[in-house]
C-alpha cells in the first residue's frame, strides 16, 4: 500500500531545510505510520534529494508525523538549481512510499 | 464572552485581493492582516530604497489600498500589514495620501521601525551564521544588502493603544501580524507564555491566507477542494481564554477541515513543541483540532514558553548568478536526444572554460510539442516518452559565466542534436539569506503616525 491511500502531506521550507508532513486521514490509521514510517526510511527514500539528516516529529493528538530534513532544498531556496526550489512537491513523493 | 474576528487577506506578497476584500465586506471582521514579506523581498526592497528613499515598500501597496481604504472606513476593519517592507514609514505616507485623495477622514496610519539594523551590521561581525557551517558575518561583509531583524508585537501593540486604523511594519515576525491585535483585545503580556504561544499558533494558521481554507491542499480523487478560483480566505474567532474556530466567509470557496488545518498548523514548523518567535515560543505538541461546523474548526491546546533572550536577523547578501537554458525534443528518441544535448552542453562549457559552482541539467515533459492527439497517443505507448525538455542550470560567480550557460543551450539549435525547439534562457543575480541572532535588547521598536 502507497502511503497515499491512508495519509495527506504538505511540505514547508525554510533555508536548507524541508519540513514534510504525514498526516493520516483516520485516527486508528495513525499508530501505522507512526510504527512503518521511520525517520531512517524517510531518509534511505529522499537519499538523492537529502543529504542531511531527517529528524521525526510526532504528533499522536493530530495524528500526524512531521519529518525535518537538513541540507534538502539544493543549498537552500534562494541558490538551489532546482525548478522547484521550495522542495514544495516533496510531500507527494512521500506519499508515494510503499508500506 | 468576547470575541475578536481577525482575517487574513494575504499570505503572500502577489496573492489574491479579492477573497480580502470579500473578508472586510462579509466577514463581520475586527483586523485584518496582509502578510506580504517574504525572507529575501526585503533585500531587494532595501535596494530600491537605496536608489529612492521614497520607494522600498511593497510594490503593490497601492493596489491593494486603492480597494482596502475604503473598506477599512466603511467596515471598520483595522489594518496590520507588513507592506512596509524596507520602508513602513514611506508607505504610511502613500497610505495617508491615497486616504486624502480619496477623499477619506479619521484615519490614523502607523508605521513600526526598528527592525533595519543595517546601521549597526559591523557589531555582529564576529556572530555566527546559522546557514552556513563554520562561517562568521564576516566572511559575507563585503556582500550584505540588507539586515532586518525579526521583531516582535510591541510596537504593534502600542499603535493599537494610540488608536491607529492602519499599521505598517517591515520585518515583523509573520504571527506577531495576529498576535498584536490579540493581545492589546485581551490584554495579555508576555509573561502569560501559555496564551501568547496560543496567539503565536493562530498566527501561524493565518499568515498564509488561503493555505489553511483549502488552498494549496487539492489532490483530485484523494482531498477534493470546491471553488478554488473563488477560494475564500480565512477568519479566526478568538476567545479571550485562548480557544479559536477557523472559518471563511460563507458562500466562498475552498473549505475549512481539520485536515486543512493540520496541514497548515505543521506548515514550516521543525520541532512542534519549540516553534520560536520573538515573543514567545510556541508548543503545539498538544493541539487538539474538532469539526464543529460546516467549514468551522476549534482549535485549542497550544501552550507556549517565555520569549527568547535573542533575536534572529535576516541578512540579505549578495551570492551568485544562476543562468539557465532550455529546449524541447519530441517524439521516438526525444530522450536520447536530450541527454545527447545535455552532454553537448557540458562539454561546451568544459571546452571554452565557463566556471561554475554547480551544474544541474534536468529532463522535463508532458505535451507542449504535440498537443493532444499526438501527446495522448504517445502516452498510451508507456515506451515512449513524447517529449522532453532539457534544462541546463547552473550556479557561477560572475555574470558573464551565466549568461553562456543560456547560449550554449540555444546554440543546440544549429549545432545539436534533430528537432530541438524552443529555447529559452535566463540569468539572475541572487540575494541569499543569512542568519544570524542578536541579543534583543539591541532593537529599539520606534512608532510615526500619519493622520486623516
Amino acid at each position: 500500500m502507497k502511503l497515499r491511500e491512508i495519509a495527506h502531506s504538505r511540505t514547508g521550507d525554510k533555508g536548507n531545510i524541508s519540513n514534510v508532513s504525514l498526516i493520516a486521514f483516520k485516527e486508528e490509521d495513525y499508530r501505522l505510520i507512526e510504527e512503518k514510517v521511520t525517520a531512517e526510511l524517510v531518509k534511505e527514500w529522499f537519499k538523492d534529494i537529502v543529504d542531511g539528516e531527517v529528524v521525526r516529529y510526532q504528533l499522536p493528538k493530530l495524528g500526524a508525523l512531521n519529518f525535518v530534513m537538513d541540507k534538502a532544498l539544493g543549498g537552500g531556496v534562494t541558490r538551489s538549481l532546482a525548478l522547484d526550489k521550495h522542495g514544495k512537491s516533496l510531500s507527494a513523493a512521500l506519499l508515494e512510499m510503499e508500506i | 464572552m468576547k470575541t475578536i474576528r481577525i482575517g487574513s487577506g494575504a499570505g503572500y506578497a502577489g496573492d489574491r485581493l479579492e477573497p480580502a476584500l470579500e473578508l472586510m465586506e462579509k466577514g463581520n471582521l475586527d483586523y485584518i492582516i496582509f502578510e506580504c514579506l517574504a525572507e529575501r523581498t526585503i533585500a531587494i526592497a532595501q535596494e530600491q530604497k537605496l536608489k529612492n528613499p521614497e520607494k522600498g515598500y511593497n510594490g503593490l501597496l497601492e493596489y491593494r489600498m486603492d480597494k482596502v481604504l475604503p473598506l477599512c472606513v466603511e467596515k471598520g476593519v483595522k489594518v496590520i500589514t507588513n507592506m512596509g517592507a524596507a520602508n513602513p514609514v514611506a508607505a504610511a505616507k502613500v497610505i495617508k495620501k491615497m486616504a486624502l485623495d480619496k477623499g477619506l477622514k479619521g484615519l490614523k496610519i502607523a508605521a513600526v521601525e526598528g527592525d533595519d539594523i543595517l546601521h549597526q551590521i559591523d557589531r555582529y561581525m564576529e556572530n555566527d551564521i546559522l546557514e552556513l557551517e563554520g562561517k562568521k558575518l564576516k566572511d559575507l561583509k563585503e556582500q550584505i544588502a540588507s539586515a532586518n531583524a525579526y521583531i516582535g508585537t510591541e510596537g504593534v501593540i502600542e499603535a493599537l493603544k494610540q488608536g491607529a486604523d492602519i499599521i505598517v511594519t517591515g520585518r515583523i515576525a509573520d504571527p506577531a501580524l495576529v498576535l498584536a491585535p490579540v493581545m492589546y483585545e485581551y490584554g495579555w503580556r508576555h509573561e502569560d507564555c501559555e496564551k501568547v504561544g496560543t496567539g503565536i499558533m493562530i498566527g501561524h494558521l493565518l499568515e498564509c491566507g488561503g493555505q489553511i481554507t483549502g488552498g494549496y491542499f487539492a489532490d483530485p480523487g484523494y482531498k477534493d477542494v470546491a471553488d478554488l478560483a473563488r477560494l475564500g480566505f480565512p477568519i479566526a474567532e478568538i476567545k479571550e481564554n485562548g480557544e479559536v474556530i477557523i472559518t471563511k466567509v460563507e458562500g466562498s470557496g475552498g473549505r475549512v477541515t481539520t485536515a486543512t488545518c493540520k496541514e497548515q498548523l505543521l506548515y514550516e514548523i521543525h520541532d512542534p513543541s519549540t516553534y520560536l518567535t520573538p515573543d514567545g515560543i510556541a508548543d503545539y505538541t498538544n493541539v487538539t483540532m474538532e469539526q464543529v461546523g460546516a467549514d468551522r474548526v476549534l482549535i485549542k491546546g497550544a501552550t507556549g514558553r517565555k520569549m527568547p533572550e535573542t533575536l534572529k536577523v535576516s541578512i540579505g547578501y549578495k551570492d551568485c548568478f544562476i543562468g539557465e537554458g532550455e529546449m524541447s525534443y519530441g517524439g521516438i528518441g526525444a530522450y536520447e536526444r536530450a541527454k545527447l544535448a545535455g552532454e553537448i552542453v557540458k562539454e561546451r562549457l568544459e571546452l571554452t572554460g565557463v566556471n561554475y559552482d554547480e551544474l544541474r541539467i534536468d529532463y522535463i515533459g508532458v505535451n507542449s510539442l504535440y498537443r493532444d492527439k499526438i501527446s495522448d497517443a504517445m502516452l498510451q505507448d508507456k515506451s515512449v516518452l513524447g517529449e522532453v525538455r532539457l534544462r541546463v542550470a547552473a550556479r557561477t560567480k560572475s555574470r558573464n559565466d551565466a549568461v553562456k550557460i543560456g547560449n550554449e543551450v540555444e546554440t543546440l539549435y544549429t549545432n545539436g542534436p534533430a528537432g530541438g525547439g524552443g529555447a529559452t534562457q535566463s540569468v539572475k543575480e541572487i540575494v541569499s539569506i543569512a542568519s544570524i541572532f542578536i541579543p534583543r535588547d539591541d532593537i529599539k521598536q520606534i512608532v510615526s503616525y500619519e493622520e486623516v
